[in-house]
This record gives C-alpha cells, structure tokens and sequence, in this order.
C-alpha cells in the first residue's frame, strides 16, 4: 500500500524561496508559516515514504483535517491507519485521539514518569515526546498489540500473578516497558530489573510486585 | 504548543540549508516546545540522514555517527571494552526509554534543567536575555559553582558529553560554509553576559559526528555520579576519569566533571597536579583542591564543592586500583 509523502525540506525550503519568503532561523512570519501550510497540504498526497515497513489492512481512514494536517499513514500492532494529523500531535495523541487507542496512558507528558512507553520497531520508547509524523513507515506496538489470540503475553500473565499493580494507571507502560526489556543487555539480578524499570514511575509503590513479576518473565522466557 | 512546519531532510547540505529547528530524538525538544521555551516555527526531521553508525576511524579511534541512540553506543562492543567511561556515563543518564531516543549530537546540544529556565513565568536570561536571572536569589541548589556568571549558573546536564571530555572528543560540524572539526573542550562556552549563547555553532551549522581518539595501551577509564536517587536523576556532581599508569605512577591523566558546571568540565588543574604523581589519597586530594580551587557557591550549593572532590577521589582510586 502506498503511503503518503511527508513534506521533504528542500521542496519546502523552495517553495518558500518561489514566493520570496526566504525565511531565517526564528525569523520566520506568522504569514509566511500560513502561506506554508497548504502547500505541505499539497505536497503531502502522492507517492510512497522511503522509510518503509508496510502492512496490509486498513484500520481506519481519517478523512477530516484541520488546517495544517498531513496525510500520515501508521502502522501499529500491524494495522495501518490513515490520518490526518497536525505535525504538532504527538505519537500518544494520535493513539488516544486519533486512533482511539486508550491503553496507552498519558501521565506526565514530558518523559518523566513512563505511562506512556509504546515500542518503535521493537524498541521502548516515550510517545509523549516523539511527534507522531516522525513515525511513519515504522512498527508500533501498544499494549493492545501483546497478548495474541486472546492469550496473555508472558509478561501480562505474570504481572496478574504477582498483582504487579493497584491502581493500574502506570501498569501499560510498565508492561510494555518490561516486555522490551527482555530483548535489553542487562544484568540478571533483582537490581539490574529495578534500573531498567527505573523510568517507570508507580504512585502506589507496587515495585516489589512488579520486579517479582519482571523476573518471572525473564525466566519464562528463558524457560 | 505553538503550530510549526514540518519537513523532513534527506541530505546533510538539505539539513543546513533549512531554516528550521532540527529534530532527532526529540526528548529535549519536544519537552520544551511543550514548555514554549522553545517555539521554533519550522522543525525539520533528520532521522532519515545516514549518520546513525559507530565506526573505526582512521588512526584507530571511534567515528560515531550524530544519530546514534545513546542505548546503542553504550552498548556498542568496542565501547564497552575501550571506553568504558562513556558506557557507564550514558548508562547512568535519562531511563532506558530516553536512551532508545536520544541522539549523540541530540544529548551534546540538550538544555540545561533549571527550573527557571524550564518556567517561562520566570526571569532567564538563557531563555530570555536581559530579563535576569531567577537562580542567583532562588532556590539554586542544583546550579553551577564553576564557570558561572552574574548572569547564569545554569548547568549543563550531560553525562555523555562529560565522558567525551575526559576522551578528549572531537565535534564534527557541517554548515553552510562547508565542515569543521572542534575539540569538545573547546565546543562549549560558559555563559559570561550571553548565556543565550551556549556553543560555537554558526548559523546554520549541524553536528554530523563525534570523533574518539585511540586511547593509549592500559588506559582505565570510569565514570562515578552522584545524584538525589540511584537512578533516572540528574547529578548533583559527576566525574569522568582516564588514567594511563606507570607502574604506581599516574603517566597521563584526564579529568572532567558533570553537575557543577556551567558546561561539561573538564580540569587541567586536576590534570597537572596527577601526572607524575605516586597513586594515593594524597595525589588525589591534591587534584581534587586543584579542581575545585575556583568554586563559587551560591546560597544553597555549597554542598557541591565537597561532593564533587569526593566523587573525584573515588574514581581516581578506583581506576588506579
């Protein structure tokens, strides 16, 4: 499936030269930024991205803009979605609000608490601070996408048996956080889990049940 | 958040031609557009560009590419083995989901974490110049006591960029007027009456890579930081050590410090005071009095001073073992 193409900055920078809008770092108007826009807008209907791991269905096609929105098409847990999305939206946006995709959780938004942990191509990464453009063509899992055919991953299943959680809010991004983990070069001792766990933050303190569950999946894996 | 264009640079000279802000990674970036401490009207995305590997350079050094996750440097083999110094410093730095994003030329150009500059509803002249600074009278427990001003003691808050300064890095810059290569100690400024100003980069001008010397055979390197919490902090103070032994004589040393500096800190005068040195408390006292000769506390920064000598003499003693 063809992907829409982002807005590559040589084209902007020209069209922007075109109409005598050479803009300078930081110095650019607020009505040459306007005049912008609809041309990315253009810009962004034809041709595949290069970057490109495709999938093949369609899970839903977003057909509304706001001004400034671009085509943009995401795969995540192996369905492709259509958006239109201002560059401004963040990956966990588009998820939660354009995507409809409520289990990954926004807490602090700024990288410092974990909710939000999704994998970029296998990889845990905060989504709060990657804007969601930035990812097409790449391979995003959620918490949705763990458990297959409705059996829990390893992980989930050891975080029920540990209760690896209270309240719940931080428990996606922990789980997501620990399911990359067991990919991670790290030590096999309870601290090396409680360092690779550290950018996840739990308000109820379920960090020893959480590490108990970590190990069991380390080990189940291993199993 | 404020609106900006978004495009995405192929090339190098595509990258530096633009007007816009950069994005790697995004973990400081995107923070602070958030803040709207930052509000670039143009951010263009150079994560498509080829500067994303670690090589053996010419001479036997380490090429390592702008785009390198700082995950994947520290986990890079011959990084480990080498230069353990700059493994254990990004290792201690962010948590590991930072680490997949942030970007080596990302971490070297990231802000510091005052809070006053993090607070637009606050007078910084980093953010703001000329409208003051907020950390001289306020709560400045986390601020600079080297290389500071009257008008900033912001510090840098870089683990990574203090180990490439005991490493003895060279920056790789390509900009409009062509490439150039800056030594790390000289790539920082301290704030002086422009903490606005906080590098030698020129208009228009990108990091495309880092450069690591051949160390010399039986070099020892570490890295100790100290900081509020065991992890995911920042340091209160940090040292980076590489030390070539002689029998029990220290034959070449470098020193840099993380946490108490305007910029990543390196110290000639630690540096002088342990070569030629016997090994012991007393050569590492005396690089440590050295170091920090020049401190100037603030009201609640004193503790600084003191920490920063310790973590000094710890890793010194640990590397001389």
């Amino acid at each position: 499936m063809d992907q829409p193409k982002l807005p590559l900055v040589d084209e902007v920078e020209d069209k922007l030269n075109q109409n005598g809008q050479k803009p300078v770092r930081g110095g650019l108007s607020r009505r040459a930024f306007l005049g912008h826009l609809g041309a990315a807008g253009v810009v962004a209907t034809t041709g595949p991205l290069a970057r490109g791991a495709q999938t093949e269905t369609v899970e839903k096609e977003e057909k509304a803009a706001v001004s400034g929105a671009v085509a943009v098409t995401l795969s995540v847990n192996g369905k492709d979605h259509k958006l239109m999305l201002e560059p401004r939206v963040t990956l966990l946006d588009a998820l939660r609000d354009h995507m409809q995709m409520f289990g990954t959780k926004k807490g602090c938004d700024h990288g410092q608490c974990g909710a939000c942990t999704v994998h970029v191509n296998g990889r845990r990464v905060n989504s709060c601070l990657s804007f969601a453009v930035m990812h097409q063509g790449e391979k995003i899992t959620t918490i949705e996408g763990l458990a297959q055919g409705g059996k829990l991953s390893p992980v989930q299943q050891a975080f029920l048996e540990h209760d690896g959680f209270q309240c719940g809010y931080c428990t996606p991004g922990q789980i997501m956080s620990a399911t990359a983990l067991l990919r991670e070069p790290i030590g096999a001792d309870d601290d090396a889990v409680r360092a690779a766990m550290s950018g996840n933050i739990c308000r109820c303190g379920a960090y020893n049940n959480i590490v108990a569950a970590v190990q069991q999946a380390r080990g189940s894996r291993n199993a | 958040m404020q609106v900006f264009r978004y495009s995405q640079a192929r090339t190098v000279e595509g990258a530096v031609r633009s007007a816009g802000t950069l994005i790697a990674g995004g973990t400081t970036l995107v923070d602070l557009m958030k803040l709207n401490v930052l509000q670039p009207e143009a951010v263009v995305d150079i994560n498509g560009l080829p500067l994303d590997k670690v090589e053996t350079a010419a001479g036997g050094g380490l090429k390592i590419g702008a785009l390198v996750r700082n995950s994947d440097l520290a986990w890079n083999t011959t990084v480990k083995e080498k230069y353990a110094v700059l493994s254990e410093a990004l290792l201690s730095g962010a948590s590991p989901q930072l680490r997949n994003m942030a970007t080596t030329g990302g971490n070297l150009l990231q802000k510091t974490r005052c809070y006053y500059y993090r607070d637009t509803n606050y007078a910084c002249n980093k953010r703001k110049p000329g409208s003051g600074c907020s950390a001289m009278d306020g709560f400045n427990r986390i601020h600079a006591v080297l290389g500071g001003s009257d008008h900033c003691v912001a510090t840098h808050p870089s683990d990574m960029a203090v180990a490439m300064m005991a490493l003895e890095a060279v920056v790789h810059v390509s900009g409009p007027k062509g490439e150039r290569a800056v030594e790390l100690e000289h790539f920082y400024l301290v704030p002086g009456d422009t903490p606005d100003k906080e590098n030698v980069l020129g208009p228009g001008e990108m990091i495309t890579h880092v450069t690591l010397p051949a160390l010399a055979g039986g070099t020892r390197s570490h890295y100790l930081k100290l900081r509020d919490r065991a992890q995911y902090e920042f340091a209160l103070a940090s040292a980076a050590v590489a030390v070539q032994m002689n029998g029990g004589q220290i034959a070449r040393a470098r020193v840099a410090f993380g946490g108490v500096g305007t910029k990543p800190w390196r110290s000639r005068e630690a540096e002088k005071a342990l070569e030629g040195q016997s090994a012991g408390a007393d050569a590492f006292a005396k690089a440590a009095e050295a170091a920090l000769a020049g401190a100037k506390p603030l009201q609640y920064n004193g503790f600084k001073v003191e920490l920063a000598k310790r973590a000094l003499v710890r890793t010194l003693s640990v590397v001389t073992a």
